[in-house]
């Protein structure tokens, strides 16, 4: 690639990943009354989006070779249980990791 | 204290977890770039104008191939698609940001739409100033991190894999939360389930964009009885 090429390529990223972001924005300006079904979607999305990048987050492990993703697994339960007990954000993702940690370096 | 202060106090605490992550995350982009060849300066550019984490490791390799603009647009399409979800979560949020509407939009992501989405913002902060600095904070973290990688990668002298695992850990939070606080678990389950199905079905690489269509499908087809529920 040339340099101007390579410009140019990182200019369509740029646009494309800003489409993104701004699409929902230009189709449903704050001036003009959003439709009733978008308004329902904003309100009910949030949670399905939120357990759509959790698993987002796990598209990576192998379930069928190497650990199995047994670090993954195991910590992500951890993190999940810690927090139902103690309802401490730092507490349950500071230890989270730390167990990720010391099961991804030294256990497996 | 301003409003501006107050706003920017209580949002720094929420992103706390981000700043690790960022920081490692985009170390790690930083060295990965380097290693590719590229001079310090294009990680941090590509950094600071493009702002998505996974699509700039693609970016890699899509810079290290042959120019190929219009595979180049839709492959950045496909990998944000999940962008647009974040957009109309957050329609009603934004609405009325005025000038910090614009970069805060910009700096959407992931991680800052896991935590405007779903923050208690105490009273009296004002929530547009808010939901602007968690986005402010998460990308300048972010920056920070890649400008260290590309800088002084060589020197880092501990191993940081696995440190990134404090963004699993905070979308995890964020979901045990969501479901202590929901009246209806039908929209998080829907998405849990068919998320898991289609990850099965299509694979890493595209299960994202058919996710997103079968949760509206989803959605869609149970409005009723999920809108009765809501108003239980």
């Amino acid at each position: 690639m040339t340099n101007a090429q390579l410009i140019l390529t990182v200019a369509i990223i740029m646009g494309a990943t800003m489409l993104t972001r701004f699409l929902s924005f230009l189709v449903f300006p704050a001036g003009r009354e959003t439709p009733a079904f978008i308004r329902y979607l904003g309100k009910v999305l949030p949670a399905a989006a939120m357990a759509m990048l959790v698993i987002y987050c796990y598209k990576g492990i192998d379930l069928t070779g190497g650990n199995h993703g047994a670090p993954e697994l195991i910590a992500g339960l951890a993190v999940a249980v810690l927090h139902k007990w103690k309802h401490s954000m730092l507490l349950s993702i500071g230890g989270g990791t730390a167990l990720y940690l010391v099961l991804i370096h030294l256990v497996f | 204290m301003s409003e501006k202060k107050a706003a920017a106090k209580a949002a720094f605490p929420h992103t706390i977890p981000i700043l690790t992550g960022f920081l490692v995350l985009g170390m790690a982009y930083g060295i990965y770039m380097k290693a590719l060849g590229f001079s310090p300066v294009v990680p941090i550019l590509i950094s600071l104008f493009v702002f998505a984490g996974s699509m700039q490791f693609v970016a890699g390799s899509v810079l290290t191939g042959v120019f190929a603009p219009v595979s180049t647009f839709f492959l950045t399409l496909m990998v944000n698609a999940r962008h647009v979800f974040y957009g109309i979560s957050m329609l009603e949020k934004y609405r009325d940001l005025g000038r910090k509407k614009f970069p805060t939009i910009f700096w959407m992501c992931d991680e800052t739409f896991s935590v405007n989405v779903s923050a208690d913002i105490p009273e009296g902060v004002d929530k547009g100033w808010f939901y602007f600095f968690v986005s402010l904070f998460d990308y300048s973290y972010w920056i920070t991190g890649t400008v260290l990688g590309a800088v002084l990668g060589q020197f880092i002298p501990f191993d940081t894999t696995g440190v990134d695992f404090a963004m699993t850990a905070l979308f995890i939070v964020i979901l045990v939360g969501q479901w202590e606080k929901e009246t209806s678990h039908i929209s998080t389950l829907g998405g849990l389930g068919i998320s898991l199905v289609c990850l099965v079905i299509f694979g890493a690489e595209h299960f994202i964009v058919a996710s997103m269509v079968g949760i509206v499908l989803f959605l869609t087809l149970l409005r009723r009885p999920i809108e009765r529920r809501l108003e239980e």
